[in-house]
Protein backbone atom coordinates (compact mmCIF):
# COMPACT_ATOMS: atom_id res chain seq x y z
CA UNK A 1 0.00 0.00 0.00
CA UNK A 2 1.11 3.53 -0.11
CA UNK A 3 2.03 5.49 2.23
CA UNK A 4 2.49 9.12 0.09
CA UNK A 5 0.81 9.95 -3.10
CA UNK A 6 1.88 12.71 -4.37
CA UNK A 7 -1.09 13.80 -7.76
CA UNK A 8 -0.01 16.93 -10.03
CA UNK A 9 1.79 18.88 -7.77
CA UNK A 10 2.84 22.08 -8.71
CA UNK A 11 4.80 24.76 -6.75
CA UNK A 12 5.75 28.13 -7.99
CA UNK A 13 7.89 30.38 -5.76
CA UNK A 14 6.72 34.24 -6.45
CA UNK A 15 3.45 33.75 -8.58
CA UNK A 16 2.58 36.93 -9.89
CA UNK A 17 5.50 38.64 -9.83
CA UNK A 18 8.82 39.19 -12.48
CA UNK A 19 10.42 36.25 -10.51
CA UNK A 20 8.01 33.74 -10.49
CA UNK A 21 9.21 29.95 -11.02
CA UNK A 22 8.06 27.03 -10.92
CA UNK A 23 10.33 24.93 -9.49
CA UNK A 24 8.30 21.65 -9.46
CA UNK A 25 6.07 21.02 -11.93
CA UNK A 26 2.93 18.48 -12.29
CA UNK A 27 4.63 15.99 -10.58
CA UNK A 28 2.87 12.61 -9.53
CA UNK A 29 4.06 9.74 -7.73
CA UNK A 30 3.80 6.93 -5.20
CA UNK A 31 5.92 6.00 -2.40
CA UNK A 32 5.03 2.16 -0.79
CA UNK A 33 5.26 1.42 2.65
CA UNK A 34 7.98 0.08 3.83
CA UNK A 35 10.26 1.04 0.72
CA UNK A 36 13.76 3.43 1.13
CA UNK A 37 13.75 5.86 -1.87
CA UNK A 38 16.67 7.17 -2.88
CA UNK A 39 16.06 10.97 -4.45
CA UNK A 40 18.62 12.60 -6.70
CA UNK A 41 18.52 15.79 -8.78
CA UNK A 42 21.05 18.54 -9.42
CA UNK A 43 21.02 21.89 -7.23
CA UNK A 44 17.81 23.69 -8.45
CA UNK A 45 16.27 20.14 -9.89
CA UNK A 46 13.19 20.81 -7.54
CA UNK A 47 14.21 18.14 -5.01
CA UNK A 48 14.42 20.68 -1.86
CA UNK A 49 10.98 21.63 -2.75
CA UNK A 50 9.46 18.72 -3.40
CA UNK A 51 10.07 16.89 0.24
CA UNK A 52 9.23 20.15 2.02
CA UNK A 53 5.76 19.60 0.51
CA UNK A 54 5.40 15.79 1.70
CA UNK A 55 5.32 17.13 5.44
CA UNK A 56 4.05 20.24 4.69
CA UNK A 57 6.37 22.62 5.20
CA UNK A 58 5.20 23.88 1.61
CA UNK A 59 1.55 23.95 0.39
CA UNK A 60 1.13 23.11 -2.93
CA UNK A 61 0.82 25.77 -5.48
CA UNK A 62 -1.67 22.92 -6.83
CA UNK A 63 -2.20 19.41 -6.70
CA UNK A 64 -2.60 17.12 -3.09
CA UNK A 65 0.20 15.37 -1.19
CA UNK A 66 -2.22 12.12 0.57
CA UNK A 67 -0.35 10.70 3.60
CA UNK A 68 -1.94 7.19 4.14
CA UNK A 69 -4.51 7.85 1.79
CA UNK A 70 -5.63 11.43 2.78
CA UNK A 71 -5.18 14.66 1.66
CA UNK A 72 -2.84 16.45 4.23
CA UNK A 73 -4.09 19.42 3.65
CA UNK A 74 -7.81 18.57 4.61
CA UNK A 75 -7.59 20.65 7.70
CA UNK A 76 -4.71 22.90 7.46
CA UNK A 77 -5.04 23.43 11.50
CA UNK A 78 -3.72 19.89 11.94
CA UNK A 79 -0.58 19.88 9.65
CA UNK A 80 1.61 19.58 12.65
CA UNK A 81 0.27 16.11 13.37
CA UNK A 82 1.79 15.54 10.00
CA UNK A 83 5.10 16.73 10.52
CA UNK A 84 5.08 14.12 13.57
CA UNK A 85 4.14 11.38 11.26
CA UNK A 86 6.87 12.45 8.65
CA UNK A 87 9.57 13.48 10.21
CA UNK A 88 12.12 15.83 8.47
CA UNK A 89 16.23 15.79 8.85
CA UNK A 90 17.38 18.92 7.37
CA UNK A 91 20.98 19.07 5.38
CA UNK A 92 23.63 19.72 8.56
CA UNK A 93 20.77 19.14 11.30
CA UNK A 94 24.05 19.67 13.97
CA UNK A 95 22.91 23.57 13.64
CA UNK A 96 19.71 23.55 14.60
CA UNK A 97 20.79 21.56 18.40
CA UNK A 98 20.08 24.40 20.78
CA UNK A 99 18.89 22.80 23.86
CA UNK A 100 20.79 22.47 27.30
CA UNK A 101 21.64 18.63 27.38
CA UNK A 102 21.89 16.75 24.65
CA UNK A 103 19.10 14.24 26.11
CA UNK A 104 16.47 17.63 26.12
CA UNK A 105 17.30 17.88 22.86
CA UNK A 106 16.40 14.41 21.16
CA UNK A 107 13.00 15.20 23.96
CA UNK A 108 11.96 17.93 22.04
CA UNK A 109 10.36 16.51 19.41
CA UNK A 110 8.39 13.81 21.52
CA UNK A 111 7.46 16.39 24.06
CA UNK A 112 5.48 18.77 21.19
CA UNK A 113 3.63 14.97 20.60
CA UNK A 114 2.30 15.73 24.13
CA UNK A 115 3.71 12.27 25.43
CA UNK A 116 3.91 11.03 28.90
CA UNK A 117 7.28 11.69 30.45
CA UNK A 118 8.04 7.97 31.06
CA UNK A 119 7.19 7.95 27.14
CA UNK A 120 9.22 10.73 26.39
CA UNK A 121 12.64 8.92 28.33
CA UNK A 122 11.82 5.73 26.57
CA UNK A 123 11.91 7.53 23.00
CA UNK A 124 15.00 9.16 23.49
CA UNK A 125 16.87 5.99 25.00
CA UNK A 126 15.60 3.89 21.60
CA UNK A 127 16.76 6.73 19.43
CA UNK A 128 20.00 7.34 20.57
CA UNK A 129 20.69 3.31 20.18
CA UNK A 130 19.23 3.29 17.26
CA UNK A 131 21.68 6.44 16.08
CA UNK A 132 24.42 4.93 17.86
CA UNK A 133 25.21 7.26 20.36
CA UNK A 134 26.63 6.21 23.69
CA UNK A 135 24.14 7.05 26.44
CA UNK A 136 26.97 9.23 28.78
CA UNK A 137 26.69 12.14 26.30
CA UNK A 138 22.87 12.44 26.48
CA UNK A 139 23.58 14.86 29.63
CA UNK A 140 26.41 16.55 28.20
CA UNK A 141 25.57 20.02 26.42
CA UNK A 142 25.17 18.96 22.71
CA UNK A 143 27.97 21.97 22.11
CA UNK A 144 30.56 19.53 23.79
CA UNK A 145 29.85 16.82 20.97
CA UNK A 146 31.90 16.45 17.67
CA UNK A 147 30.75 17.08 14.70
CA UNK A 148 29.65 12.75 13.50
CA UNK A 149 28.20 13.16 17.59
CA UNK A 150 26.24 16.11 16.68
CA UNK A 151 24.78 14.68 13.37
CA UNK A 152 24.01 11.53 15.24
CA UNK A 153 22.00 13.58 18.29
CA UNK A 154 20.23 15.52 15.46
CA UNK A 155 19.03 12.70 13.57
CA UNK A 156 17.70 10.93 16.58
CA UNK A 157 15.58 14.08 17.67
CA UNK A 158 13.18 13.36 14.67
CA UNK A 159 13.60 9.46 15.12
CA UNK A 160 12.15 9.71 18.43
CA UNK A 161 9.05 11.10 16.64
CA UNK A 162 8.87 7.92 15.62
CA UNK A 163 8.03 9.07 11.97
CA UNK A 164 6.07 6.77 9.82
CA UNK A 165 8.50 8.40 7.04
CA UNK A 166 11.74 9.81 7.46
CA UNK A 167 13.32 12.13 5.18
CA UNK A 168 16.77 12.40 5.06
CA UNK A 169 18.61 15.54 3.38
CA UNK A 170 21.70 14.92 2.81
CA UNK A 171 22.35 13.37 5.79
CA UNK A 172 26.38 12.50 5.21
CA UNK A 173 27.71 15.38 3.93
CA UNK A 174 30.86 16.83 5.40
CA UNK A 175 31.35 13.18 6.79
CA UNK A 176 34.48 11.42 6.22
CA UNK A 177 33.81 8.07 4.75
CA UNK A 178 33.80 6.02 7.75
CA UNK A 179 31.30 8.10 9.55
CA UNK A 180 29.52 8.40 6.11
CA UNK A 181 29.49 4.58 6.91
CA UNK A 182 28.43 4.69 10.02
CA UNK A 183 25.36 6.79 9.68
CA UNK A 184 24.11 5.25 6.19
CA UNK A 185 24.40 1.62 8.42
CA UNK A 186 22.72 2.70 11.55
CA UNK A 187 19.85 4.76 9.07
CA UNK A 188 19.38 1.04 7.28
CA UNK A 189 19.74 -1.06 10.18
CA UNK A 190 16.86 1.07 11.71
CA UNK A 191 15.03 1.02 8.88
CA UNK A 192 14.87 -2.75 8.96
CA UNK A 193 13.96 -3.16 12.24
CA UNK A 194 11.00 -0.26 11.99
CA UNK A 195 10.17 -1.19 8.68
CA UNK A 196 9.38 2.34 8.07
CA UNK A 197 9.27 4.09 5.30
CA UNK A 198 12.41 6.26 4.11
CA UNK A 199 13.48 9.06 1.51
CA UNK A 200 17.22 9.67 1.24
CA UNK A 201 18.32 12.95 -0.67
CA UNK A 202 22.24 12.82 -1.18
CA UNK A 203 24.83 13.77 -4.06
CA UNK A 204 26.33 10.54 -3.34
CA UNK A 205 25.65 8.13 -5.94
CA UNK A 206 27.78 5.52 -4.52
CA UNK A 207 25.43 5.98 -1.28
CA UNK A 208 22.55 5.72 -2.76
CA UNK A 209 23.26 2.38 -4.84
CA UNK A 210 23.71 0.70 -1.50
CA UNK A 211 20.45 1.66 0.27
CA UNK A 212 17.63 2.60 -2.47
CA UNK A 213 15.16 0.00 -3.57
CA UNK A 214 14.06 2.54 -5.86
CA UNK A 215 15.79 5.85 -7.11
CA UNK A 216 13.76 8.93 -8.05
CA UNK A 217 15.24 11.51 -10.18
CA UNK A 218 14.04 14.99 -10.46
CA UNK A 219 15.22 17.42 -13.25
CA UNK A 220 13.94 20.50 -14.08
CA UNK A 221 10.87 20.36 -11.86
CA UNK A 222 9.69 16.88 -13.40
CA UNK A 223 10.07 12.88 -12.40
CA UNK A 224 12.90 12.26 -15.13
CA UNK A 225 12.84 8.26 -13.71
CA UNK A 226 11.56 6.52 -10.77
CA UNK A 227 12.56 2.88 -10.87
CA UNK A 228 15.09 0.52 -9.62
CA UNK A 229 18.70 1.19 -9.04
CA UNK A 230 19.68 -1.39 -12.15
CA UNK A 231 17.48 0.21 -14.26
CA UNK A 232 18.10 3.93 -13.55
CA UNK A 233 21.92 3.65 -13.21
CA UNK A 234 22.00 2.17 -16.75
CA UNK A 235 21.22 5.11 -18.42
CA UNK A 236 24.56 6.74 -17.57
CA UNK A 237 24.66 9.32 -20.54
CA UNK A 238 21.13 10.98 -19.60
CA UNK A 239 21.96 10.82 -16.00
CA UNK A 240 24.65 13.19 -16.85
CA UNK A 241 23.13 15.45 -19.25
CA UNK A 242 21.28 16.19 -15.95
CA UNK A 243 24.60 16.68 -14.37
CA UNK A 244 24.45 13.41 -12.23
CA UNK A 245 26.80 10.67 -12.43
CA UNK A 246 26.37 6.87 -12.03
CA UNK A 247 28.84 5.28 -9.31
CA UNK A 248 32.47 4.75 -10.56
CA UNK A 249 31.72 0.80 -10.31
CA UNK A 250 28.97 1.35 -13.06
CA UNK A 251 31.24 2.96 -15.26
CA UNK A 252 34.07 0.51 -15.66
CA UNK A 253 30.97 -2.12 -16.30
CA UNK A 254 29.62 -0.20 -18.93
CA UNK A 255 33.21 0.37 -20.43
CA UNK A 256 33.76 -3.17 -20.57
CA UNK A 257 30.10 -3.84 -22.21
CA UNK A 258 30.89 -1.25 -24.97
CA UNK A 259 34.28 -3.09 -25.58
CA UNK A 260 31.86 -6.37 -26.24
CA UNK A 261 32.68 -7.65 -23.40
CA UNK A 262 30.26 -9.92 -21.85
CA UNK A 263 29.65 -8.37 -18.18
CA UNK A 264 25.85 -7.92 -17.37
CA UNK A 265 24.46 -4.52 -17.16
CA UNK A 266 22.51 -2.90 -13.80
CA UNK A 267 25.88 -3.35 -11.61
CA UNK A 268 25.66 -0.93 -9.22
CA UNK A 269 27.66 -1.78 -5.86
CA UNK A 270 31.15 -2.93 -5.39
CA UNK A 271 29.98 -6.18 -4.16
CA UNK A 272 28.08 -7.17 -7.21
CA UNK A 273 30.95 -6.36 -9.68
CA UNK A 274 33.50 -8.66 -8.00
CA UNK A 275 30.33 -11.19 -8.22
CA UNK A 276 30.07 -10.61 -12.06
CA UNK A 277 33.90 -10.11 -12.70
CA UNK A 278 35.08 -13.17 -10.82
CA UNK A 279 33.82 -16.02 -12.84
CA UNK A 280 34.75 -14.32 -16.19
CA UNK A 281 38.34 -14.14 -15.06
CA UNK A 282 38.89 -16.94 -13.02
CA UNK A 283 37.47 -19.00 -16.13
CA UNK A 284 39.99 -17.06 -18.06
CA UNK A 285 42.86 -17.67 -15.73
CA UNK A 286 41.96 -21.34 -16.20
CA UNK A 287 42.18 -21.14 -20.17
CA UNK A 288 45.42 -20.26 -19.31
CA UNK A 289 46.76 -22.40 -17.27
CA UNK A 290 45.48 -25.39 -18.99
CA UNK A 291 47.35 -24.35 -22.07
CA UNK B 1 62.20 25.55 -2.67
CA UNK B 2 59.55 24.99 -0.83
CA UNK B 3 57.15 27.44 -0.20
CA UNK B 4 55.16 26.19 3.07
CA UNK B 5 57.20 24.86 5.45
CA UNK B 6 55.79 23.65 9.07
CA UNK B 7 58.90 22.51 11.43
CA UNK B 8 57.86 20.00 14.12
CA UNK B 9 54.62 22.08 14.39
CA UNK B 10 52.03 21.26 17.72
CA UNK B 11 48.45 23.09 18.43
CA UNK B 12 46.21 22.29 20.79
CA UNK B 13 42.82 24.44 20.90
CA UNK B 14 42.41 26.08 25.05
CA UNK B 15 40.65 23.56 27.27
CA UNK B 16 38.05 23.93 29.80
CA UNK B 17 39.00 24.82 32.95
CA UNK B 18 40.69 22.02 34.84
CA UNK B 19 41.01 19.40 31.98
CA UNK B 20 43.86 18.76 29.90
CA UNK B 21 43.93 20.38 26.39
CA UNK B 22 44.59 17.74 23.92
CA UNK B 23 46.73 18.47 21.01
CA UNK B 24 45.22 18.60 17.22
CA UNK B 25 48.60 18.51 15.84
CA UNK B 26 51.22 16.53 17.03
CA UNK B 27 54.69 17.27 15.60
CA UNK B 28 53.57 18.37 11.44
CA UNK B 29 56.91 18.77 9.33
CA UNK B 30 55.99 19.14 5.91
CA UNK B 31 57.45 21.07 3.09
CA UNK B 32 54.96 22.14 0.07
CA UNK B 33 57.31 23.19 -3.15
CA UNK B 34 56.11 26.49 -5.41
CA UNK B 35 53.46 25.55 -7.83
CA UNK B 36 51.99 21.66 -6.15
CA UNK B 37 48.95 20.55 -5.80
CA UNK B 38 48.39 18.72 -2.55
CA UNK B 39 45.65 16.64 -1.26
CA UNK B 40 45.28 16.70 2.19
CA UNK B 41 43.09 13.79 3.65
CA UNK B 42 42.33 12.35 6.91
CA UNK B 43 39.28 11.71 9.14
CA UNK B 44 36.97 14.15 10.86
CA UNK B 45 39.19 15.21 13.93
CA UNK B 46 42.35 14.57 12.11
CA UNK B 47 44.14 17.57 12.32
CA UNK B 48 43.54 18.76 8.57
CA UNK B 49 41.52 21.43 9.02
CA UNK B 50 43.52 23.25 11.66
CA UNK B 51 46.99 22.49 9.84
CA UNK B 52 45.11 24.52 7.11
CA UNK B 53 44.47 27.40 8.71
CA UNK B 54 48.51 27.27 9.72
CA UNK B 55 49.24 28.10 6.30
CA UNK B 56 47.66 31.49 6.21
CA UNK B 57 47.96 32.49 9.87
CA UNK B 58 44.71 32.22 11.42
CA UNK B 59 45.84 29.89 13.55
CA UNK B 60 49.45 30.39 15.21
CA UNK B 61 51.17 27.13 16.02
CA UNK B 62 51.71 26.46 20.01
CA UNK B 63 55.09 24.93 19.43
CA UNK B 64 57.42 24.73 16.46
CA UNK B 65 57.37 27.07 13.49
CA UNK B 66 55.08 27.78 10.33
CA UNK B 67 56.69 29.36 7.09
CA UNK B 68 54.81 31.09 4.30
CA UNK B 69 57.39 31.78 1.63
CA UNK B 70 60.03 31.95 4.53
CA UNK B 71 58.36 34.17 6.21
CA UNK B 72 57.31 33.06 10.20
CA UNK B 73 53.62 33.26 10.16
CA UNK B 74 54.47 34.14 14.07
CA UNK B 75 55.82 37.77 12.69
CA UNK B 76 52.59 40.12 13.53
CA UNK B 77 53.85 42.56 11.18
CA UNK B 78 54.11 40.97 8.23
CA UNK B 79 50.63 38.43 8.56
CA UNK B 80 49.08 40.64 6.07
CA UNK B 81 51.58 40.09 3.44
CA UNK B 82 51.27 36.37 4.24
CA UNK B 83 47.17 36.60 3.80
CA UNK B 84 47.70 38.38 0.85
CA UNK B 85 49.69 35.54 -0.23
CA UNK B 86 47.77 32.56 0.60
CA UNK B 87 44.20 32.04 0.11
CA UNK B 88 41.57 30.45 2.39
CA UNK B 89 37.98 28.68 0.75
CA UNK B 90 35.50 27.04 3.24
CA UNK B 91 33.40 24.73 2.76
CA UNK B 92 29.93 26.55 2.75
CA UNK B 93 30.27 29.13 -0.25
CA UNK B 94 26.94 31.00 1.96
CA UNK B 95 29.41 32.29 4.76
CA UNK B 96 32.07 33.78 2.60
CA UNK B 97 29.90 35.64 -0.38
CA UNK B 98 29.72 39.19 0.90
CA UNK B 99 28.05 41.67 -1.77
CA UNK B 100 25.14 41.95 -3.10
CA UNK B 101 26.43 41.43 -6.77
CA UNK B 102 28.84 39.22 -7.80
CA UNK B 103 31.65 41.91 -9.48
CA UNK B 104 31.74 44.18 -6.10
CA UNK B 105 32.01 40.95 -4.12
CA UNK B 106 35.14 39.54 -5.99
CA UNK B 107 36.39 43.35 -5.41
CA UNK B 108 35.87 43.18 -1.69
CA UNK B 109 39.68 41.83 -1.26
CA UNK B 110 41.49 44.21 -3.52
CA UNK B 111 39.22 47.01 -2.24
CA UNK B 112 40.67 46.02 1.49
CA UNK B 113 44.06 45.89 0.81
CA UNK B 114 43.97 49.36 -1.04
CA UNK B 115 44.43 48.17 -4.63
CA UNK B 116 43.63 51.39 -7.23
CA UNK B 117 40.85 51.01 -8.42
CA UNK B 118 41.64 50.95 -12.08
CA UNK B 119 43.31 48.10 -11.52
CA UNK B 120 40.60 46.20 -9.24
CA UNK B 121 38.68 46.81 -11.94
CA UNK B 122 41.41 44.73 -14.16
CA UNK B 123 41.85 42.07 -11.38
CA UNK B 124 37.98 41.33 -10.90
CA UNK B 125 37.68 40.57 -14.72
CA UNK B 126 40.35 38.32 -14.85
CA UNK B 127 39.37 36.32 -11.81
CA UNK B 128 36.19 36.21 -13.16
CA UNK B 129 37.32 34.82 -16.20
CA UNK B 130 39.57 32.57 -14.81
CA UNK B 131 36.77 30.83 -12.84
CA UNK B 132 34.64 31.10 -15.73
CA UNK B 133 31.66 33.01 -14.41
CA UNK B 134 32.56 36.58 -16.21
CA UNK B 135 29.05 36.76 -17.83
CA UNK B 136 27.80 36.60 -14.44
CA UNK B 137 29.59 39.35 -12.93
CA UNK B 138 26.07 41.29 -12.76
CA UNK B 139 23.92 38.96 -11.33
CA UNK B 140 23.15 38.41 -7.02
CA UNK B 141 25.24 35.49 -5.78
CA UNK B 142 22.66 34.30 -3.70
CA UNK B 143 20.88 33.44 -6.92
CA UNK B 144 23.48 31.24 -8.29
CA UNK B 145 24.27 27.54 -8.16
CA UNK B 146 26.71 26.48 -5.38
CA UNK B 147 29.07 25.18 -8.02
CA UNK B 148 28.91 28.79 -9.15
CA UNK B 149 29.23 30.47 -5.90
CA UNK B 150 31.77 28.52 -4.74
CA UNK B 151 33.68 29.54 -8.08
CA UNK B 152 32.49 33.48 -6.82
CA UNK B 153 34.69 32.46 -3.77
CA UNK B 154 37.49 31.07 -5.46
CA UNK B 155 37.68 34.28 -7.35
CA UNK B 156 37.78 36.69 -4.43
CA UNK B 157 40.60 35.18 -3.54
CA UNK B 158 42.67 35.07 -7.29
CA UNK B 159 41.76 39.26 -7.10
CA UNK B 160 43.80 39.09 -4.56
CA UNK B 161 47.02 37.67 -6.76
CA UNK B 162 47.55 34.48 -4.18
CA UNK B 163 50.89 32.43 -4.46
CA UNK B 164 48.37 29.46 -2.88
CA UNK B 165 45.32 28.89 -2.35
CA UNK B 166 44.00 26.28 0.30
CA UNK B 167 40.16 24.97 0.06
CA UNK B 168 38.68 23.31 2.88
CA UNK B 169 36.18 20.82 1.29
CA UNK B 170 35.50 23.31 -1.26
CA UNK B 171 33.16 20.44 -2.44
CA UNK B 172 31.04 19.15 0.25
CA UNK B 173 28.13 20.67 -0.50
CA UNK B 174 27.89 20.58 -4.17
CA UNK B 175 26.22 18.52 -6.64
CA UNK B 176 28.48 16.18 -9.03
CA UNK B 177 27.98 18.96 -11.66
CA UNK B 178 28.52 21.59 -8.98
CA UNK B 179 31.93 19.12 -8.10
CA UNK B 180 33.34 19.28 -11.29
CA UNK B 181 32.95 22.93 -12.24
CA UNK B 182 35.25 23.78 -9.13
CA UNK B 183 37.86 21.03 -9.73
CA UNK B 184 38.40 21.87 -13.21
CA UNK B 185 38.90 25.54 -11.62
CA UNK B 186 41.03 24.38 -9.38
CA UNK B 187 42.87 22.33 -11.71
CA UNK B 188 43.57 25.04 -14.39
CA UNK B 189 44.75 27.53 -11.89
CA UNK B 190 47.20 25.11 -10.87
CA UNK B 191 48.29 24.42 -14.61
CA UNK B 192 47.97 27.57 -15.93
CA UNK B 193 48.72 30.24 -13.35
CA UNK B 194 51.29 27.97 -11.37
CA UNK B 195 49.14 28.92 -8.05
CA UNK B 196 50.20 26.73 -5.55
CA UNK B 197 46.77 24.41 -4.02
CA UNK B 198 46.58 22.81 -0.86
CA UNK B 199 43.13 20.67 -1.34
CA UNK B 200 41.17 19.15 1.69
CA UNK B 201 38.91 16.83 1.06
CA UNK B 202 36.41 13.50 1.66
CA UNK B 203 36.17 12.12 -1.83
CA UNK B 204 38.62 9.68 -2.80
CA UNK B 205 38.61 10.66 -6.59
CA UNK B 206 39.61 14.42 -6.17
CA UNK B 207 42.26 13.84 -4.03
CA UNK B 208 43.81 10.93 -7.05
CA UNK B 209 43.80 14.36 -9.34
CA UNK B 210 47.05 15.88 -7.08
CA UNK B 211 50.54 15.39 -7.40
CA UNK B 212 50.73 14.36 -3.79
CA UNK B 213 48.81 13.45 -0.99
CA UNK B 214 49.09 14.20 2.56
CA UNK B 215 47.65 11.98 4.84
CA UNK B 216 46.85 12.88 8.45
CA UNK B 217 45.64 10.93 11.59
CA UNK B 218 45.36 12.32 15.15
CA UNK B 219 47.56 15.51 14.34
CA UNK B 220 50.57 13.71 12.04
CA UNK B 221 51.27 12.61 9.02
CA UNK B 222 50.17 9.56 8.52
CA UNK B 223 51.39 8.80 5.05
CA UNK B 224 53.02 11.71 2.31
CA UNK B 225 53.20 10.27 -1.62
CA UNK B 226 51.91 10.16 -4.59
CA UNK B 227 48.07 9.29 -5.21
CA UNK B 228 49.37 5.60 -6.36
CA UNK B 229 52.02 5.30 -3.30
CA UNK B 230 49.36 6.07 -0.95
CA UNK B 231 46.27 4.63 -2.61
CA UNK B 232 47.79 1.48 -2.71
CA UNK B 233 47.51 0.97 0.81
CA UNK B 234 43.94 0.25 0.93
CA UNK B 235 43.95 -1.76 4.46
CA UNK B 236 46.04 0.90 6.07
CA UNK B 237 43.41 3.86 5.06
CA UNK B 238 40.59 1.92 5.68
CA UNK B 239 41.50 1.50 9.20
CA UNK B 240 42.37 4.90 9.51
CA UNK B 241 38.69 5.63 8.81
CA UNK B 242 39.03 6.70 5.02
CA UNK B 243 38.34 5.01 1.84
CA UNK B 244 40.14 4.96 -2.02
CA UNK B 245 38.61 5.40 -5.12
CA UNK B 246 36.15 3.05 -5.98
CA UNK B 247 37.98 1.70 -8.96
CA UNK B 248 41.34 1.35 -6.42
CA UNK B 249 39.08 -0.75 -4.42
CA UNK B 250 37.48 -3.18 -7.05
CA UNK B 251 40.89 -4.00 -8.01
CA UNK B 252 42.22 -4.93 -4.25
CA UNK B 253 38.93 -6.83 -3.85
CA UNK B 254 39.52 -8.96 -6.90
CA UNK B 255 43.06 -9.08 -5.82
CA UNK B 256 42.36 -10.66 -2.95
CA UNK B 257 40.14 -13.15 -4.40
CA UNK B 258 43.76 -14.05 -6.79
CA UNK B 259 43.11 -11.95 -9.66
CA UNK B 260 47.12 -10.50 -10.44
CA UNK B 261 45.99 -6.92 -10.36
CA UNK B 262 48.79 -4.06 -9.88
CA UNK B 263 47.85 -1.96 -6.76
CA UNK B 264 48.38 1.02 -7.90
CA UNK B 265 45.39 1.87 -10.24
CA UNK B 266 43.65 4.64 -9.82
CA UNK B 267 41.34 6.14 -12.19
CA UNK B 268 38.15 3.97 -14.10
CA UNK B 269 40.02 4.21 -17.23
CA UNK B 270 43.20 2.29 -15.65
CA UNK B 271 40.80 -0.31 -14.21
CA UNK B 272 39.24 -0.98 -17.06
CA UNK B 273 42.48 -1.56 -19.28
CA UNK B 274 43.87 -3.80 -16.37
CA UNK B 275 40.53 -5.72 -16.71
CA UNK B 276 40.63 -5.85 -20.36
CA UNK B 277 44.47 -7.36 -20.66
CA UNK B 278 42.91 -10.46 -18.56
CA UNK B 279 39.72 -10.65 -20.17
CA UNK B 280 41.14 -10.64 -23.28
CA UNK B 281 43.96 -13.23 -23.26
CA UNK B 282 42.82 -16.76 -24.03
Amino acid sequence: MSVLEVKNVSYIYGPKTPFRKVAVDDVSFSIEEGECVGLIGHTGSGKSTLIQQLNGLLRPTSGTVLLHGKDIWEQPKKIRSVRFQVGMVFQYPEYQLFEETVFKDIAFGPKNQKLSEPEIGERVMAAADFVGMDRNLLEKSPFELSGGEKRRAAIAGVIAMDPDVLILDEPTAGLDPMGRDMILGQIMEYHKKRRNTIVLVSHSMEDIAETADRILVMNQGKVAMFDQPAQVFAQGQELQAMGLQVPQVTRIMTMLREKGYPVPSGVFTLRQAVEALLPLLQKKGEGASHG
Amino acid sequence: MEYLHTENVTFSYPADEGELAVPVLDGVSLDIQKGDFVALLGHNGSGKSTLAKHFNALLLPSGGTVYVDAIDTRDEKRIFEIRRQVGLVQQNPDNQLVASIVEEDVAFGPENIGVPSAEIRQRVDNALKAVDMYEYREHAPHKLSGGQKQRIAIAGIIAMEPNCIVLDEPTAMLDPRGRQEVLETIWKLNREKGITIVLITHYMEEAAMANRVVVMDHGKVLLDGTPRQVFSQVDLLKKHRLDVPQATELMDLLRKEGCPFPEDVLTVEECVDVLECLLKET
